[in-house]
């Protein structure tokens, strides 16, 4: 599960050990978002507040929104639910799919069970690697590509399957896998914030 | 005017068929052609995708797999068959294609046929005959009819869908809840997947009628979160039966009264088992809750909760439409019905198909699926998802019902098949099923998460030819404690394909 432990969501430190260990540079995608946007993003969620379990639903929303769920909203949530909020944080952490930073500008998955390994998935998440100068799990030092594992995207019969901006590819080759991010791979510094819906 | 399909499957669009939809529609104006393109679901003949078809007076003729450069051609075959009627895509009648031909078709009769989100096409197609049928039933006859079908669970454990159905209809409660488990994270299966693309209301119909039976009045689906087109297309189905009153009050003219939700999970394989799922619909962090109480007595916010697989709801539509005693007619000992194979990885004709339980591995692997995709020797294939046994050549001589896996130290599962050629490393696959346990263990019992981190390392030394006689009998040990000591099948499991892996090396 890759980029889970390395959080805590009151620590001040926090962001230093993360970049310590994740070797990341502080960008402005990495910056805490507003007083404003935080209300905006409170009034928005507590709309879905009388759903019954409604963590999960609202912690979607806020990560469809901003792309991740920033620590600063974890104590509002808590408030909001009427939960601790070490519960909110416990949920945050449990699921995979909830970021606590912003991934980069091109979040690209590669599947790595079964099916897509018995049609050299293993290899291409290591061309993967080796093409972008980073482990699975961590996003280029520029912010460009997070790269992750992703354990069966349902497309099991025509692997290795990567999907690239929520865009599914099938029997994706290290020559096809080449072609598709092509146009995506920037050496240069990034400033542009991943678009939220890609995270 | 004339109908062209294009699929738009999850597998069909990874293989480009959004590029070839847009391609009929640019070159059918080129040529001033009136065309009706539908985006149906996948006939689940994925390697044959995308697939398109076009309707003719003989029957839905098929094309595949097509590319965007094929197009042109395809389009002059349609209009003017005299000129150019030598495309090799063409495939003939399509339900005559000996792949679709010789299954036996019963959740997934509709798929790839009817227009998704069309209720008149689900309508015209037996669609909702079912819940008609079940309108006119009291609870204990609906319960009473599935439990006489001998229906089980589809979602792997193979519990007799009817007892638990019973559970929750004689568990009094204000308020009861029915759950569909979509959670389909098992590397290997998409039948699910294919099925709520592909057939929704299907979903949506087994659902009402399971409210129907036990007295429920709200219901979640709870669907992974990498699911998008399905997510999507169930959406879209629900607001459909919503607006065309089969759901929410007086459905389908009664009294009774449905809500149907989808919720999404969030990357966590382990909100599959039910407990979990359970716990995760309810805001929590998805770990598994010791049983009993019963979900059917204490389930969702304590609640008496019906807890079904996809497929299994999807059945009890047919059960309804088409009776106890015609369902039965399919399968064999007491794995009743049919199953949906799904043959997934290094596979030359990989899909889904369903047939009657019983059929024969071989069979399956050989007339179905044509041999490995790289074209060498299959080495092994894992039946069941990443918890289930790999089978050696030796093994797969073996029919495919639940009671034949159970003697044979396998299990069919949700019925998916990952095929290996003689590539697959079996050390790493016995080391990838610890990993994945380490990985995706919730964490709530202590042979699960920290056995299977133990498993890695034990594996790592055997591979390293540390001790290694030593260390397989420390491994053996390790996987009784897993299996005897897990709390769910996460950890109960995860020694089967070690095993099976390990007793595939101890041979060679």
């Amino acid at each position: 599960m890759p980029n889970k432990s390395n959080h805590d969501a009151n620590s001040s430190n926090a962001t230093e050990d993360r970049i310590t260990i994740k070797n990341l540079p502080v960008t402005s995608a990495e910056t805490t978002i507003s007083t404003a946007q935080l209300e905006t993003l409170l009034e928005t969620v507590s709309s879905l507040k009388h759903l019954p379990g409604a963590l999960l639903p609202i912690l979607h929303k806020i990560q469809h929104q901003l792309g991740y769920i920033p620590s600063e909203v974890i104590p509002d949530i808590a408030q909001l639910l009427n939960l601790s909020r070490a519960e909110v944080h416990g949920v945050v952490s449990f699921y995979p799919d909830f970021r606590t930073h912003p991934c980069g500008q091109h979040l690209l998955r590669i599947c790595a069970a079964e099916a897509c390994q018995a049609n050299g998935a293993r290899a291409l998440m290591q061309h993967a690697e080796e093409k972008l100068h980073i482990k699975s799990g961590h996003t280029t030092p520029n912010n460009n590509i997070t790269l992750e594992a992703v354990y069966c995207l349902g497309n099991c019969t025509a692997g290795p399957s990567v999907e690239i901006n929520q865009r599914l590819h099938g029997r994706v080759t290290t020559t096809l896998f080449d072609q598709l991010t092509a146009g995506l791979i920037t050496a240069g510094p990034i400033n542009a914030m991943p678009r939220p819906d890609q995270c | 005017m004339l109908d062209i399909f294009v699929p738009a499957d999850t597998t069909a669009c990874a293989l480009g068929a959004d590029a070839v939809a847009a391609a009929v529609i640019t070159e059918a104006n080129i040529r001033k052609v009136e065309i009706n393109l539908i985006r149906n679901g996948s006939r689940g003949l994925f390697w044959l995708e995308p697939l398109v078809e076009i309707t003719t007076e003989q029957g839905r003729i098929g094309f595949g797999p097509v590319t965007v450069e094929h197009i042109p051609q395809l389009i002059n075959h349609i209009f003017e068959p005299d000129i150019t009627d030598n495309t090799a895509l063409c495939l003939g009648l399509i339900d005559q294609i000996p792949s679709l031909k010789n299954q036996q078709r019963v959740n997934f009769a509709r798929a790839g046929i009817i227009d998704p989100l069309s209720l008149k096409d689900y309508l015209a197609h037996g669609g909702y005959l079912g819940l008609q049928q079940a309108l006119t039933m009291t609870a204990e006859s609906m319960v009473d009819q599935v439990i006489a079908s001998g229906l089980r669970g589809r979602g792997g454990a193979a519990f007799p869908t009817g007892i638990k159905w019973r559970t929750v209809l004689e568990t009094p409660a204000e308020q009861k809840y029915i759950v569909c488990n979509a959670d389909e994270g098992d590397s290997g299966t998409f039948a699910d997947r294919l099925l709520m693309e592909a057939d929704p209301f299907q979903l949506i119909e087994g659902m009402t009628i399971a409210a129907l039976a036990v007295g429920a009045s709200q219901g979640y689906i709870y669907l992974r979160a990498e699911y998008p087109k399905a997510h999507r297309v169930l959406q879209q189905a629900i607001d459909l039966a919503y607006s065309n009153s089969y759901l929410g009050k007086n459905i389908a003219a009664s009294e009774h009264q449905f809500d149907l939700q989808i919720r999404l999970g969030a990357g966590a394989y382990i909100c599959g088992e039910e407990t979990a799922l359970l716990e995760s619909l309810e805001g929590k962090r998805g770990q598994v809750r010791a049983k009993p109480p019963l979900p059917a007595i204490s389930g969702l916010f304590g609640k008496p909760t019906m807890i079904n697989n996809v497929l299994t709801l999807a059945t009890v539509a047919s059960i309804f439409a088409r009776g106890a005693d015609w369902y039965k007619t399919f399968g064999c000992n007491r794995s009743v019905g049919t199953l949906a194979i799904q043959l997934a990885g290094n596979i030359a004709q990989g899909g889904l198909i369903e047939l009657a339980f019983g059929a024969n591995l071989r069979d399956i692997l050989v007339d179905f699926g044509g041999g490995t995709a790289t074209g060498k020797p299959i080495h092994a294939v894992q039946v069941g998802g990443p918890l289930g046994a790999y089978l050696a050549a030796s093994e797969w001589d073996i029919k495919l019902d639940y009671e034949t896996f159970n003697d044979a130290n396998a299990m069919l599962g949700h019925g998916g098949i990952v095929v290996f050629d003689d590539s697959v490393d079996m050390l790493q696959q016995a080391r990838f099923a610890m990993e994945f346990c380490a990985l995706e263990s919730c964490g709530k019992c202590t042979p699960c998460r920290i056995g299977s981190t133990r498993g890695i390392e034990v594996i790592d030394k055997i591979q390293q030819g540390e001790q290694p006689k030593q260390n397989l009998i420390l491994l053996e040990e390790l996987c009784d404690t897993m299996q005897y000591g897990s709390l769910c099948a996460m950890g109960g499991l995860t020694p089967m394909p070690v095993r099976s892996a390990i007793k595939h090396l101890k041979k060679r």
